[in-house]
């Protein structure tokens, strides 16, 4: 007589398909690790090596004097030239005019280049009449047309905002367009199949597929902007203008203040940086998490 | 709503409730090229409202073109084609919105339906229940696993609220373990939903496991040569041998019609 404990009766599964699936489902896909909090503040800090090892180097030649202080000052001449400016408050105003004109110079932008590039990547007879166009505006260095804007516009914030709109606005529609173009089919056929035509096609389908691609063009529309208000600002010195990082470095230039030179230098760098560190890179490593396209 | 013209949508609609069907396809030859080869030729088929119908045949059958006409990507070069309401259609790939979670793509299928905003999110969480991914709403397209995502993409085409579901390989690129839960999944999902399923593959066990009916097709130019019903009750398995047994018929048939290509 067999034991009760052999005998062998199938249980009725309530939603066995879905204790099935789920098995397989936690079966396939892997826990995720995040990144620990020492890795991401390695991550954070390893900049600053290059820039020890730039001040190291620099010291070390301003130390063997083979050049005399005012053609290349000491890393503390520096530093002593922007606190001087910063007791005056000239660094601080210098800075965020800068800032404050990039910035406000980047959004008209923005607003100028994206119903261009949506155009131009909608429409492929547009896209034949006005892209090399585009194209050619982008290969020229925008500070060639601050004598123009100068001529056009006198001494004035027009000036200066011409020149970042023809600095920032190509890069930005090609960066549209160049997003528009990488986008796969499939998501197309997928929106089409979902019924998005339209605006709600460009909304939902057509812009956050470009999203990578423009990002790029973001941020290269946003170089483009920095530099060339810049160029404008030290080309386009005067009272009426305010004061701006560019201008800043052209008053070095006329004192002969090598620290002063090398100071707005360094902060015109810095401001880029930063820019990057706080805005774009976040934005991009979001974009490329989310994707799964990180690394 | 008939796809193949504008003015014949009310027509259609009104054609098709008086025949019972929900989809009718009349004598459809298809061509790319005007001087071209026919990919389709002279094909016919009736599918009745909540029917699940597989299409199979080797490739060069025209079984994608097929799909494409009825959901309206293309336009047949002659004859016609009637569906109750634009079809919805799955394709071999998940084809989910990598930049939206689990939960936002079946949301987007509700958004563009015109559902209300306040709406969307619990019946997006249900859709995705019923395809068992209660917990995925969070998740990205990248963090699921094939199966998940078109699981996914199941509960995003349910959310769209068609009649006729249209199905492209769907479970192709899956491995047969996940495979076998999906088919599970599908019938089970079938039968609530009454939805009308035309299922194109060209695993021809896969075919007879989930349809009511099997339409075989030839290559070159693209016919339906046979059809079979299938009378094997349900639940059905891949490895069930009356299952087996009418692959086995049909798999003659169709290297009978290859082997004409030799």
């Amino acid at each position: 007589m067999p034991d009760s404990s052999t005998t062998y009766t199938s249980t009725p599964a309530t939603d066995d398909l879905g204790q099935l699936e789920s098995g397989l489902d936690n079966l396939e896909t892997g826990s995720r690790q995040r990144p620990s909090f020492k890795s991401s503040l390695l991550k954070l800090l390893s900049p600053l090596i290059a820039i020890v090892a730039v001040i190291v180097i620099w010291q070390f030649i301003v130390y063997l004097q083979w050049q005399p202080e005012w053609v290349i000052p000491s890393p503390k001449a520096v530093l002593d030239s922007l606190g001087a400016q910063a007791e005056q408050d000239i660094l601080w105003q210098a800075t965020f005019g800068s800032i404050k004109r990039a910035a406000q110079g980047f959004i008209i932008a923005l607003l100028v280049a994206v119903p261009i590039g949506l155009a131009l990547g909608l429409n492929k007879y547009l896209r034949a009449i006005f892209g090399p166009l585009l194209t050619g505006l982008q290969q020229l260095p925008s500070v060639a047309w601050v004598p123009a804007a100068i001529i056009w516009f006198g001494l004035s914030d027009a000036t200066i905002y011409t020149v970042i709109l023809l600095g920032a606005v190509p890069s930005i529609a090609n960066g549209l367009i160049a997003g528009m173009d990488q986008i796969p089919t499939l998501y197309l056929r997928a929106g089409q199949v979902l019924g998005a035509t339209g605006w709600r096609k460009i909304r939902h389908i057509v812009l956050p597929a470009a999203w990578p691609g423009f990002l790029a063009g973001l941020e290269q529309g946003w170089a483009f902007a920095w530099r060339s208000l810049m160029a404008a600002e030290l080309i386009a010195v005067s009272p009426a203008l305010g004061l701006g990082l560019g201008q800043m470095l052209d008053i070095g230039r006329q004192l002969g203040d090598m620290a002063l030179v090398l100071g707005s230098i360094i902060m015109i760098m810095a401001v880029g940086v930063l820019v990057d560190r706080l805005i774009f890179s976040p934005l991009r490593q979001r974009t490329l998490r989310n994707r799964g396209l990180a690394r | 709503m008939s796809l193949t013209g504008g003015a014949r949508v009310a027509p259609g609609t009104a054609l098709l409730e008086s025949e019972g069907l929900a989809v009718k396809i009349s004598n459809v030859t298809k061509r790319f090229n005007p001087n071209g080869p026919d990919v389709l030729q002279d094909i016919s088929l009736s599918v009745r409202p909540g029917e699940f119908v597989s299409l199979v045949g080797a490739s060069g059958c025209g079984k994608s073109t097929l799909l494409n006409l009825l959901a309206g990507l293309e336009k047949p070069t002659s004859g016609e084609i009637l569906t109750d309401g634009a079809p919805t259609l799955m394709f071999q790939e998940p084809a989910l919105m990598p930049w939206l979670t689990a939960g936002k793509n079946v949301e987007l299928a509700l958004l563009l339906r015109g559902v209300p905003r306040k709406e969307r999110k619990e019946k997006a969480q249900r859709l995705l229940s019923m395809v068992h991914l209660d917990r995925s709403y969070n998740q990205r397209p990248h963090e699921l696993s094939g199966g998940m995502r078109q699981r996914v993409a199941i509960a995003r085409a349910i959310a769209q609220e068609r009649k006729v579901l249209l199905m492209d390989e769907p479970f192709a690129a899956l491995d047969a373990i996940t495979r076998d839960l999906i088919h599970e999944e599908l019938s089970r999902i079938w039968k609530e939903t009454g939805l009308t399923v035309i299922f194109v593959t060209h695993n021809v066990r896969e075919a007879v496991r989930l349809g009511q009916r099997v339409a075989l097709m030839s290559s070159r130019p693209g016919r339906i040569i046979q059809e079979w019903n299938v009378d094997i009750p349900e639940p059905r398995r891949l490895d069930s041998p009356p299952v087996a047994e009418l692959a086995r018929v049909i798999t003659d048939e169709l290297r009978e019609e290859i082997r004409r290509h030799a």
